[in-house]
């Protein structure tokens, strides 16, 4: 396992948190190790995680795109067939039912792409309890379908024009909220970052696409496979994907970071690769920032990648070698929409497409008895302006 | 021994109440920074906070937000405040109060941060993102350098911690009278009584009251409770506006706090 001392990855994550919030971090803590061992409130997840979300999802074997790349066998797994359009939907209803469990009234979530805000929203409506999503100013522009979405599900959105006006001043927002209305509002964090127990429960909620994905290989296969890729946000559909992988060592884990426009022009979202040691966020990680300590901004086409942080689980899995983390650049995230939308006749998210792009490269160095599964997070429906925006398309 | 407790204390003893104010450094532009301190401790103030403006001030309201941004915007940086204050160091005659997130520190280093701002006359620090389950990454070296680690304590803070809280808080506690950072405040006067006696009843280290204080009236009002206040969202705006006379009357009401 991961975290031998609570709430930390080896000397990653913690709990930088203002005093106010301790106090409420400690009885989710408390409320959620009750809930993990409650068969009930399994039982409860697990009936909307099949009746309602659709799972499990299925593990394709992508036969074109196989042939395309020339080397390892690729299988999908499909997160973006889920309801909502995206494995965020996993934690989202984990951690509205258990906020249900804690007798909370009301939820507060920051969003990016909007994904999170969206299964947020739905989570919310299907319990009914009362939300609103923090978004940056920035995405609330680039993500109009999904601000829409939001509303109509009866979720106030508030954009925030504070910082860079993206997800990372969004969180800020959403955190000052959580601390000025502590007694009935529960905090549902979208990604597998900021203070214990946030990246534990997130990882819990999300290795269901590891678990399923392991079964289904076995099944398929009679075996593991050699490489699993996924994209990194804050890093929830990957460490949700690796967690049940960690132990079998056999198995390669590719985390691929947004490069943006580039490592080297500074215009990027890789905090692994392109950052340093640092907190932000209640968690001790992986961050974007200058020499003076200050947060900056990230660059992704995506919004959903565009976090200066990563899970501090992610931050350990880097520093012991168990996880390799690469990057991919805007463009070829793009060609990567391009590719499967071709081959497979599926459009993926821009996030996803990230991992698209290096399992091609990674594809190429395998040979054909070797299995890839890349992490399919979410569909690309949302991202159809800006997709268009890049290939030139007059659509936005 | 603290410089700060002592400070505190020897205004107490005076049956006068502390009196803190908050500023934000390089508000303004940093060459504001020295007079605006030399010029407060001639008003009779009790310490200085002088707040580290931050990209990611989650703990701060919307006053001292902006204030931050504006500070910088005009490139003001944990490193470049240290530096202007030790310029003038051997004016300052009332102990400095650096409030700071933690990652400025981190990427400073804990160790030149504690020797230097040390010799530029900061005698505590409050990092407002750093609860006491981890001081341990900052506070042995602070401790070593001389500087008091402040602890906060809120109103959502359960007895149990309090007691921890207020027994490793140095120089003085500073407890928050509001549940949030923009929040009205939930209390009434008489339970903030009882919760500044619970505070007051583990430890013997001065505890001041913080957070959405701004009348003259309020410092009184609290003042009534505790060792004392701090003043900021108030302050800044007052900085901003040069309106020294209601700095001046927020001081006032402090040294004659106790009827
Ligand atoms: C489809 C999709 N994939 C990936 C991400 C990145 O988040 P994470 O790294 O937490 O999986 C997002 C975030 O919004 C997303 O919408």
């Amino acid at each position: 396992m991961t975290n031998e001392v609570k709430g930390r990855f080896g000397r990653f994550g913690g709990q930088f948190v203002p005093e106010t919030l301790m106090t409420a971090l400690q009885e989710l803590d408390e409320a959620y190790d009750q809930l993990n061992e409650d068969s009930s409130f399994q039982d409860e997840l697990r009936y909307y995680l099949k009746n309602y979300v659709g799972r499990e999802t299925p593990l394709y074997f992508a036969e074109r795109l196989t042939k395309e790349f020339g080397g390892a066998k690729i299988y999908l797994k499909r997160e973006d067939l889920n309801h909502t359009g995206a494995h965020k939907i996993n934690n989202a209803l984990g951690q509205a039912l258990l906020a249900k469990r804690m007798g909370k009234k009301r939820i507060v979530a920051e969003t990016g792409a909007g994904q999170h805000g969206v299964a947020t929203a739905t989570a919310c409506a299907l319990l009914d309890l009362e939300c609103i999503v923090y978004m940056g100013a920035e995405d609330v522009k680039r993500q109009a379908l999904n601000v829409f979405r939001m509303e109509l599900l009866g979720t106030k959105v508030v954009a925030v024009d504070k910082g860079s006006a993206t997800l990372k001043d969004a969180v800020n927002e959403a955190l000052r909220h959580w601390v000025t209305n502590v007694d009935d509002t529960h905090y549902i964090l979208g990604s597998a970052m900021g203070p214990h127990p946030f990246p534990t429960i997130v990882r819990d909620f999300q290795r269901i696409i590891g678990d399923e994905t392991k079964a289904q290989i076995l099944e398929a296969e009679q075996r593991l496979p050699d490489a699993v890729v996924a994209c990194i946000g804050g890093g929830s559909n990957s460490i949700g994907m690796f967690y049940p992988f960690v132990e079998d060592k056999e198995v390669a884990l590719y985390g691929v970071e947004a490069a943006g426009k580039g490592i080297e022009t500074g215009k990027h979202a890789a905090a692994i690769n392109g950052g340093q040691t640092g907190v932000l966020h209640g968690a001790y990680m992986h961050l974007l920032q200058d020499e003076n300590g200050f947060v900056q901004e990230a660059h992704s086409i995506s919004a959903g990648l565009d976090y200066p942080g990563v899970g501090p689980e992610h931050s350990y899995l880097h520093d012991i070698g168990r996880a390799t983390y690469v990057s991919a650049t805007d463009e070829e995230a793009i060609e990567g929409v391009k590719l499967l939308c071709r081959t497979e006749g599926i459009l993926p998210a821009l996030e996803s497409a990230h991992a698209i792009s290096y399992a091609s490269k990674l594809a190429k160095t395998m040979t054909p008895d070797e299995i890839i599964v890349i992490c399919l997070s979410g569909r690309g429906d949302k991202d159809v302006h800006t997709i268009s925006e890049a290939l030139g398309g007059d659509l936005a | 021994m603290s410089l700060l407790k002592d400070a505190i204390l020897s205004v107490t003893s005076q049956g006068d109440k502390a009196f803190i104010p908050y500023i934000m450094a390089g508000d303004g532009g940093l060459e504001k920074l020295k007079p605006t301190i030399l010029k407060l401790q001639q008003l009779g103030v009790t310490a200085i906070e002088v707040g580290i403006p931050f990209t990611d001030p989650v703990a701060d309201g919307p006053t001292i937000e902006r204030a931050g941004e504006r500070a910088l915007a005009n490139g003001t940086t944990l490193r470049k405040v240290v530096e202007t204050l030790n310029s003038f160091a051997d004016e300052i005659t009332v102990p400095l109060v650096a409030m700071t997130y933690l990652n400025p520190i981190l990427a400073y280093g804990v160790e030149s941060f504690s020797a230097e701002a040390k010799a530029a006359g900061i005698r505590g620090v409050i990092v407002p993102d750093m609860p006491l389950e981890e001081r341990e990454i900052i506070h042995p070296t602070l401790s070593d350098a001389g500087i008091d680690l402040v602890q906060l304590v809120s109103l959502t803070s359960t007895p149990e911690r309090m007691e921890r809280l207020t027994k490793a808080s140095e120089g003085f506690i500073y407890a928050v009278t509001v549940n949030g950072i923009t929040g009205a405040r939930s209390s009434f006067a008489n339970e903030l009584e009882e919760h500044f006696k619970k505070i007051q009843s583990y430890t013997d280290t001065p505890v001041l009251a913080g957070f959405g204080i701004s009348t003259p009236d309020q410092v009184k009002n609290f003042g009534a409770f505790c060792s004392g206040v701090i003043v900021g969202s108030k302050i800044v705006d007052s900085l901003v506006n040069e309106d020294w006379t209601t700095i001046e009357e927020l001081v006032a009401a402090a040294k004659t706090a106790v009827v």
